[in-house]
């Protein structure tokens, strides 16, 4: 009685969302098949459909600043595992393991740089370490940044890219939420502008703390921005979400983004933005 | 004296609520059959208290967060009651709606005039309903932002009575900005120029609790719960497993004590034997007390000076190395 057997191996779930190191890519949005080379150049959007693949802190770095103009400060904090939280595995480890495998020290990166010559004090957020959870770390880094750019009256601008707070940090993840945002009321009176610039995904804490104050919104098309995550407010409200809730063009026309910019346009844009904050009348 | 019976028993309680029902029995005996049970009853009585005290000086993590949910506690508006000789509510967001699952209002407390802001949870299924189970919208914390700002133009200092599961994760809320609106108010709480204490009265979720809780005192209930997620958020995500609760309570460390441990929480309240909904009026003196002593002290700081201090406090927060 073999005839119920499967003779084909099962589908097996594919990763979709870590790019395969091969010559060629799929497009995760429309099936369209790139040429890695060509995809690198473009900074991760599709030819065919401009979808925003996700990248991380260091192709930002190169989308944003002038080469050779970056220049990070404070790689050196990790977190201490203040709770010396296990859940499976000691977050310890699991934190150890993530700083050796993706070679820096937690989810955000700071620094100063030039973007079309006007220096920037930035803070760019990487999905890749924890899914840019904010932890003790994220929020001490991003405070700093904030300060930096509060004493030398620099622009301000933090890339959002983040599942929300860090759970393994408890009570001391939430409270970044406020250290940060407190530290931004003391920007605000350079008279320098702040731009937060909100990616895929930038959910939880992230959301509702510094990606939600910025003087200008940016966010790249179609990122998934919300405060509680998809999946939460399915099981809560027990129906299907309506198609296109919580993405980019969701949040533009519910009146929480400024503007809605391509990856290879916003340099440019943020330039004159600058520009404009920083001109004299 | 006149013993409030509890409808609602926890599981840890159960030993205290066998010996005491044991105890009611002997009484009942006693006064039909004429036997003389003194003794023994009075005996059974000193035991049921040494049991009482017992248990409730070792709960577990786990137990405060039952505690801190537990159906009969007082909520926001039981405190506002006894504790404030006025107290009117203010309503609405003036820009979409009123959201009951926060009060704000005008209140006399002692001998100070304070605006209060709290979440407030329902009692029975319909004023649950009513108000969303303490889970704020977005037009919640815009109404705490009005009060805020009357604060602010009045000079009177804040008093936020925090206990919510969480702001309220549906679409609506997504549409309205829930992020935004807390956000907004975390910013705004962190340059007020008038005092501002925080009470965690019981369960303080995430960015829904911190949404009304930045201040220059953070003070917490004994039995209450404060934490980046819920327990069983934690557990679903972490441990991909909700019913591992318990064990996330005891890892994130929620609970009062250990948030003054983690340089969080400024003071806790101290609650009767067998939690705060065995004596709300006692509970509600106390918190009364407490927050009066705080206020007094900070009514006199000049208010750039409440300020910078307030930011420095949210600065010092955390824990890292550094090479």
């Amino acid at each position: 009685m073999d005839w119920f057997k499967r003779s084909k191996p099962s589908l097996q779930a594919q990763n979709k969302k870590e790019l395969p190191d091969g010559l060629w890519v799929k497009c995760e949005n429309c099936g369209e098949i790139i040429y890695r080379k060509e995809l690198d150049k473009r900074y991760h959007v599709c030819p065919k459909c401009d979808y925003h693949f996700r990248i991380g802190s260091d192709t930002y770095i190169k989308l944003l600043t002038d080469e050779g103009t970056w220049q990070e400060f404070n790689a050196n904090i990790k977190s201490a595992d203040p709770l010396n939280f296990t859940d499976y595995k000691k977050y310890s480890e699991k934190y150890a393991l993530t700083v050796k495998k993706i070679g820096f020290n937690d989810a955000v990166i700071t620094g100063t740089g030039l973007l079309e010559q006007h220096k920037v004090v930035f803070a760019l957020m990487d999905f890749r370490f924890m899914g840019g959870s904010m932890g003790s770390v994220v929020g001490e880094k991003i405070s700093r940044a904030i300060q930096k750019a509060t004493k030398e009256k620099l622009p301000l601008i933090i890339l959002s890219s983040s599942g929300g707070a860090r759970m393994h940090e408890g009570v001391l993840s939430l409270m970044q939420l406020a250290k940060t945002s407190a530290r931004l009321t003391q920007f605000a009176k350079t008279g320098q502008p702040f731009i937060s610039l909100l990616t895929n995904p930038t959910t939880g804490g992230t959301t509702a703390s510094y990606a939600m104050l910025g003087d200008i919104q940016i966010a790249e098309p179609g990122a998934l921005i919300g405060f509680a995550g998809p999946r939460v407010i399915k099981q809560t409200i027990g129906q299907d979400l309506p198609a296109g809730f919580q993405r980019s063009e969701f949040l533009l026309d519910h009146g929480f983004l400024d503007m809605i910019v391509h990856r290879h346009e916003l340099k440019q844009r943020i330039a004159n933005l600058i520009e404009f904050f920083q001109s004299k009348n | 004296m006149a013993e409030k019976k509890s409808k609602f028993v926890l599981e840890f309680e159960k030993p205290i609520i066998d010996l005491e029902n044991k105890i009611t029995e002997m009484r009942e005996y006693a006064a039909k059959s004429g036997i003389v049970l003194e003794d023994d009853i009075r005996r059974l009585e000193n035991k049921a208290g040494q049991l009482r005290a017992e248990i409730f000086q070792n709960l577990s993590r786990w137990e405060r967060v039952q505690l801190a949910r537990h159906p009969e506690r007082p909520y926001t508006l039981d405190y506002i009651n006894r504790m404030c000789s006025y107290f009117d509510e203010l309503h609405g967001d003036r820009l979409f709606g009123d959201d009951p699952a926060m009060i704000t209002g005008l209140a006399r407390l002692g001998d100070m005039t304070v605006v209060i802001i709290g979440q407030q949870k329902g009692r029975d299924t319909k004023d649950k309903l009513r108000r969303n189970f303490g889970m704020p919208n977005p037009e919640g914390y815009r109404k705490a932002l009005r009060a805020l700002r009357l604060a602010e133009k009045f000079n009177k200092p804040v008093v936020t009575l925090i206990d919510t599961p969480g702001a309220y994760p549906g679409i609506g809320a997504e549409e309205r900005g829930q992020a935004e609106a807390i956000a907004r108010n975390l910013y705004e709480m962190a340059q007020l120029p008038v005092p501002i204490i925080n009470v965690v009265i019981g369960e303080g979720a995430s960015g829904g609790a911190l949404g009304i809780g930045v201040g220059d005192r953070i003070l917490m209930m004994e039995n209450g719960w404060y934490s980046v997620i819920s327990p069983e958020g934690c557990a679903a995500i972490l441990w991909r497993d909700a019913s591992k609760a318990p064990e996330a309570a005891e890892q994130m460390k929620v609970t009062a004590q250990d948030l003054v441990d983690l340089a969080i929480v400024d003071e806790v309240i101290p609650e009767p034997v067998g939690g705060a909904h065995a004596d709300p009026d006692k509970t509600a003196e106390i918190l009364k007390e407490v927050i009066l002593r705080h206020l007094s002290e900070l009514v006199k700081i000049p208010p750039k000076k409440l300020i910078e201090a307030r930011i420095e406090k949210y600065g010092r927060m955390g824990a890292w190395t550094e090479e």
